[in-house]
C-alpha cells in the first residue's frame, strides 16, 4: 500500500489525514474504496449532490461489503450519472420514476429478503423534490412498513433538474424560477415548507439523521451507522447546488457549513423517534454570513436590504438552534 | 335451467346464501353459478343476489330477470321493493316471516307454490344470531326439491367453522320440516 | 380439483400455485378478494416463500412490484379501475422496462361519476401502456390464463395484464378446476430474468435514452409483442397438454360457419353472446361469435381471418372512447382492412348495466336488417339524456350533470329547480 493513491474528486495525491490512525481513515482515502459512482459523469462544476452521493455510497459499499443495489429517483443524480449509454455505476443500479424510489427500494427489499439474499443491502436516493414532495406518499409507506431501506435525501432546497424550481424543502426567502425575486414580497413564502427527517423520526424508523456535505467525514460516519442497522432509515443530506443558489462551484463546502454554522441546518442523530446526537457549532455565525454568499437571497441585500425578512430568518435559525440544543464549541 | 332470486338486506347473508345454494347444487352434480347484484351496500340495504341451476355448463352473465324461484329474507322488502318481478307462473317463492302465506295477500302469477317460514326465529334459536340464511335455504330445498338436504348440509359444513355449521345445519333441517308440511305451503290460484 | 368457487378465490389459489416470490397488495373493489385471499394464504403459511407487501398506493403498488421484478422475484399484483389509473406512470414504466410482472385487473368503470361496478374503460386506457392483455371469458379461463402469463411474460420479458369482469367474474361462484402446484410446476419453468440487480454483475437499469436509442427500444417492445402472437398460441397448447383444458390463445370462435354477421367482443360477455346466438341459429339466422382473448398484442392477422368471409361485424364494445365510439372496433376495422366490410360498434354494458340476452337478440335482429347505426348505445334511456339537454339549454346554471340525471331517475321533484344554487 505505499504506491501513490491518485485522489479521484480533486486530483490531488492526498490519501488521508496522517495524523489519524489508520481505522479512522475515510473511506474516500482507501485506495480500494468501491467508486460507486465513478468519474466522467455529468455533473456541474462543484455539484453537492455528486459529491454526497460519492462519499454515501462508498461508504455504504465499504459497509456492506461490496453487496450494494442503489435505487434512484429520477433528478439531477439520475441524469448526470448516466448518460446513455454510459453509465457512472459500478454498483447494481435501479431507476423506474421521479416519484416511486421508495416504493422501488421496498420491493427490491422484498425481493432479496425472500431470495435468501439480505446480505444484499438496498440504498435508495432522490433530490429533495424526490423525497419531500412526489415521492413521500410512498417514502412514508417505506418508512411506516419498516422496509430495511436506506434512504437518502440529496436536499438542493429546489428542483434543480428542471431548472430550478421551488419545491417543499426551498427555504423562505430563496429564489428560484417559481418563486422568482420580484413583488412585494420577493421569493419563497415565509411560512411554508416540510422538515422531512422530523417527518421521518414520527415514523420512529430506526435511524434518521441530517449531514452535509461540508462534513464528509461525519456523511460517511452516518452512512456506516446506518448501514449497520435493519429496517428504514433515512438520511437528510445538505447539498449546495451552484447553479441553483448562485454559488461559485468553489464553494460549495463553505456554504454547506455555513448552513450549519448559522443554525438554519441542524446536523443530528436520531434512534427510534428520539435525537441521540447533535453535533455541535464550531463557530456561530449569523444567517447574514450564510445568505450573503447565494445569488438567491440577493434581493433581500439590495437597498434598502430587507431587514424584516432577514430578522425572520435570524429568528428561524435562532428556533433551531434552541430547538435541538445546538451548542457551540468552544476552543 | 333454474333461476333463483334472493332478497334480503346487507347483513343477513344473501350473497352467502347464494354461494351455499349453488355449492349445494354443483355437489347434486349439477352445474350452478351464483352471484351478487354487485353493490356498495351497506348494512340494512335491500341486497339481491343469484343462483343459477342447470344439468348444461352456464354461460349466460345476465342477472335473473324471470326467476323460477324467489327466497325473500326480510318480509319488509315486500312494501319496498317489487321483488316478484319477473316470477314465472307455477314458480316458487320463500318467505322469511311468521304469518301464514295466505294473510300476505300477495299478488303472485299463477300457480306459485308459497310458503313462509319462521327462518329467523329458528336461526335465533340454533346459532343464537337473527340470520335467517341458512335456514331458509333447508326450507327452499323443501319447497322446490332442487337440492337435497344432506348436499346443503355438506355446503353449509364446508363454509363455515364446525360449531357455526351444526347450528345453521340445525336450523336448515327444521325449516325443511316446517316447510314440508304440506300446511305452510300454499299455491295461488289465477 | 374441480371446485365450485367464488372466481377471487380461484384466481388467488392459482396465482399462489405459480409460486409467486412478492405480492404487492392496495385494496380496490371489485380486486380486493383476491390480495385478501393470497394475503390469507402467505400469514397461514400455505404459501411460503413469499413476500406479501401492503402497500400505500397503487401507484406503490406497481413501483414496489418494478423493484421486486428487477431483483428477479416472480412478481404479482392486482387492481381496479382508479387504482390502475393511479399507478399508469409505473405501469408504462414496468413495461418499459421489460419487467415480467402479472398483474390482475377486475375491470371496472371509471369514474366521474363514480361507479364501482364493471366495464373495460379501466384496462382499454392501458391498451397501448406496452403491457400484454389478456381477457378471461369465464372464472376457468381467468385462472388458467393466470398461469399461462407467468410463462408468458417471463418468456418475452414483457408484464401481462389479465382481465377479468370485476363482479361478474371476480365474485361470481361457479366450478373452477383450480390449477393445482403440480400442474403449474410441470407447465412453468422456474423465473430466470433476463435483467437482475445483483452486484455480482452490475448493470445499471433506467439510464436516460436519448432520441439516438429511443426509438430502437420502442420498436423492439413492439417487436417482443408481435412475437407474442406466435407465442401466446403454443402456450396455450402447452398448457392444454398440461390441464387438458384448450382454448385457443389469441381468439375464440363460435358458431362462425357461414355467418353472415360476426358478434366480436371480450370477456365474460361472451357466454351471454353465445346463449343468445344458439338461440338466434335455432332460428335459421346466420350469426356466430368471435371473442378476443389476446387484446395486446392485438391478432390482426387472426381477426381478420376470421371476419374474412362474413358480410358484416357487430363490435360489442365495454368501453367508450368518449368523441370516437369505440377502440376495440377501430382495431377490428384495421384487421379488416384488406376486405372493409359494414361495421357496427354496440357500446354496452358501462358502470355494471346488465347487458341483458334480450337486449342482444335485438341488436343482433337489427344490425342483421340493417336497422343500427353505425354506433350504438345497447339500452340508452334517451330520455334521461334528452331531459339533461333541456336542462342544459334552459339554464347557465344547470348543475352537476350527474346529479340531475339520478334525480330523474329516482322521479324526485323538479331537478332543475332543486340543483341551482338560489
Amino acid at each position: 500500500m505505499n504506491e501513490r493513491v491518485r485522489f479521484y474528486q480533486t486530483g490531488s495525491f492526498a490519501v488521508r489525514n496522517r495524523l489519524l490512525p489508520v481505522v479512522d481513515a475515510s473511506v474516500q482515502s482507501d485506495p480500494g474504496r468501491s467508486n460507486a459512482i465513478t468519474s466522467g459523469h455529468r455533473a456541474c462544476q462543484g455539484c453537492g449532490e455528486a459529491l454526497g452521493a460519492r462519499y454515501a455510497l462508498d461508504a455504504a459499499m465499504r459497509a456492506a461489503d461490496g453487496r450494494v443495489v442503489a435505487v434512484n429517483a429520477t433528478g439531477c443524480l439520475e441524469v448526470f450519472s448516466t448518460p446513455y449509454p454510459e453509465t457512472s455505476w459500478q454498483i447494481p443500479w435501479l431507476h423506474s420514476l421521479f416519484g416511486n424510489a421508495p416504493a422501488v427500494a421496498s420491493g427490491v427489499a422484498a425481493a432479496l429478503r425472500v431470495r435468501g439474499r439480505e446480505d444484499i443491502r438496498v440504498v435508495a436516493q432522490a433530490g429533495d423534490g424526490g423525497t419531500v414532495d412526489i415521492g413521500m406518499g410512498p417514502l412514508s409507506g417505506m418508512f411506516e412498513r419498516n422496509d430495511d431501506v436506506l434512504f437518502i435525501c440529496y436536499d438542493n432546497e429546489a428542483y434543480m433538474n428542471t431548472g430550478v424550481q421551488r419545491s417543499g424543502a426551498t427555504p423562505p426567502g430563496a429564489r428560484t424560477m417559481t418563486t422568482q425575486a420580484v413583488g412585494p414580497h420577493p421569493g419563497a413564502p415565509f411560512g411554508q415548507g416540510k422538515d422531512l427527517p422530523r417527518i421521518a423520526m414520527a415514523h420512529e424508523i430506526p435511524y434518521v439523521a441530517t449531514a452535509t456535505v461540508a462534513d464528509l467525514r461525519d456523511l460517511e460516519a452516518k452512512v456506516t451507522t446506518a448501514m449497520a442497522l435493519r429496517g428504514a432509515r433515512y438520511l437528510h443530506v445538505l447539498v449546495p447546488c451552484p447553479l441553483g443558489w448562485g454559488t461559485p462551484g468553489h464553494d460549495t463546502i463553505r456554504v454547506a457549513r455555513l448552513a450549519t454554522e448559522s443554525g438554519l441546518f441542524p446536523v443530528f442523530e436520531a434512534h427510534h423517534g428520539e435525537i441521540t446526537t447533535v453535533t455541535p457549532i464550531r463557530r456561530r455565525v449569523p444567517v447574514t454570513d450564510y445568505l450573503r454568499v447565494q445569488k438567491r437571497y440577493a434581493h433581500l441585500f439590495g437597498d434598502p436590504p430587507a431587514t424584516a425578512e432577514i430578522a425572520r430568518i435570524q429568528e428561524q435559525a435562532d428556533r433551531t438552534i434552541r430547538r435541538y440544543g445546538i451548542t457551540e464549541v468552544t476552543v | 335451467m333454474f333461476q333463483a332470486r334472493i332478497h334480503g338486506r346487507g347483513g343477513q347473508g344473501v350473497v352467502t346464501a347464494a354461494e351455499l345454494l349453488s355449492v349445494a347444487a354443483f355437489r347434486s352434480g349439477h352445474h350452478a353459478q351464483a352471484f351478487p347484484s354487485f353493490g356498495s351496500e351497506r348494512t340494512g340495504a335491500p341486497v339481491v343476489a343469484y343462483c343459477r341451476i342447470s344439468d348444461a355448463p352456464i354461460r349466460t352473465r345476465e342477472p335473473v330477470v324471470a326467476p323460477d324461484a324467489l327466497i325473500v329474507q326480510d318480509v319488509t322488502l315486500l312494501r319496498q321493493v317489487d321483488v316478484t318481478s319477473g316470477l314465472r307462473s307455477g314458480g316458487y317463492l320463500l318467505i322469511n316471516t311468521a304469518r301464514d302465506p295466505v294473510d300476505l295477500a300477495l299478488p303472485l302469477p299463477a300457480e306459485v307454490l308459497l310458503a313462509t317460514v319462521p327462518a329467523t326465529e329458528l336461526a335465533v334459536t340454533h346459532i343464537g344470531r337473527p340470520v335467517p340464511n341458512v335456514a331458509l335455504l333447508g326450507g327452499f330445498a323443501a319447497l322446490t326439491g332442487l337440492i337435497g338436504l344432506e348436499a346443503l348440509a355438506a355446503a353449509i359444513a364446508d363454509r363455515f367453522p364446525p360449531q357455526l355449521a351444526a347450528g345453521n345445519e340445525a336450523a336448515a333441517r327444521a325449516a325443511f320440516a316446517a316447510v314440508e308440511d304440506p300446511e305452510v305451503r300454499h299455491a295461488t290460484a289465477d | 380439483m374441480r371446485q365450485q368457487i367464488e372466481g377471487s378465490q380461484a384466481v388467488a389459489r392459482t396465482v399462489a400455485a405459480c409460486r409467486p416470490q412478492v405480492i404487492c397488495a392496495y385494496p380496490i373493489s371489485p380486486q380486493t378478494h383476491i390480495v385478501e385471499t393470497l394475503s390469507r394464504l402467505v400469514q397461514s403459511g400455505a404459501l411460503t416463500g413469499c413476500e406479501y407487501l401492503n402497500v400505500d398506493s397503487e401507484f406503490a403498488a406497481m413501483s414496489a412490484a418494478i423493484g421486486a421484478s428487477a431483483a428477479g422475484a416472480r412478481t404479482y399484483t392486482a387492481t381496479a379501475s382508479q387504482g390502475l389509473l393511479y399507478m399508469v406512470e409505473a405501469v408504462y414504466n414496468a413495461s418499459g422496462l421489460g419487467l415480467p410482472i402479472v398483474m390482475t385487473v377486475a375491470n371496472r368503470a371509471i369514474g366521474a361519476p363514480i361507479n364501482i361496478w364493471n366495464d373495460h374503460s379501466d384496462a382499454m386506457s392501458q391498451r397501448d401502456s406496452g403491457w400484454i392483455q389478456l381477457y378471461a371469458e369465464d372464472n376457468q379461463h381467468a385462472a388458467d390464463l393466470h398461469v399461462q402469463a407467468y410463462r408468458l411474460a417471463e418468456e418475452v420479458s414483457l408484464p401481462v395484464m389479465v382481465c377479468m369482469d370485476g363482479f361478474i367474474l371476480t365474485h361470481a361462484v361457479e366450478e373452477v378446476e383450480v390449477p393445482d402446484a403440480e400442474q403449474v410446476d410441470a407447465f412453468l419453468p422456474p423465473y430466470d430474468p433476463r435483467q437482475v440487480l445483483d452486484p455480482d454483475e452490475p448493470v445499471s437499469i433506467g439510464a436516460m435514452v436519448g432520441p439516438e436509442a429511443f426509438l430502437e427500444v420502442r420498436y423492439l417492445a413492439h417487436l417482443r409483442q408481435m412475437q407474442a402472437l406466435a407465442t401466446i398460441p403454443r402456450i396455450a397448447a402447452d398448457f392444454a397438454a398440461v390441464t387438458g383444458r384448450h382454448r385457443d390463445g389469441l381468439v375464440s370462435r363460435y358458431r362462425m360457419e357461414d355467418a353472415d354477421l360476426v358478434v366480436v367482443a371480450l370477456g365474460s360477455v361472451l357466454g351471454t353472446l353465445k346463449d343468445t346466438v344458439d338461440s338466434l341459429r335455432d332460428e335459421g339466422l346466420p350469426v356466430g361469435v368471435l371473442g378476443i382473448t389476446s387484446f395486446r398484442p392485438f391478432p390482426l392477422a387472426a381477426v381478420g381471418e376470421a371476419l374474412a368471409h362474413t358480410s358484416r361485424v357487430l363490435v360489442l364494445e365495454k368501453s367508450l372512447a368518449v368523441g370516437i365510439g369505440g377502440a376495440v372496433s377501430s382495431n377490428v376495422r384495421t384487421a379488416l382492412a384488406a376486405r372493409p366490410v359494414p361495421t357496427t360498434t354496440v357500446i354496452a354494458g358501462l358502470g355494471g348495466r346488465p347487458i341483458l340476452r334480450s337486449s342482444l337478440d335485438t341488436v343482433i335482429r337489427g344490425t342483421l336488417a340493417g336497422e343500427v347505426p353505425d354506433l350504438f348505445f345497447l339500452d340508452l334511456k334517451t330520455d334521461l339524456v334528452e331531459r339533461e339537454v333541456a336542462r342544459m339549454r334552459a339554464a347557465r346554471r344547470s348543475g352537476p350533470a350527474a346529479e340531475n340525471i339520478l334525480r330523474d331517475v329516482a322521479g324526485v321533484g323538479d331537478p332543475h329547480a332543486v340543483g341551482r344554487p338560489r
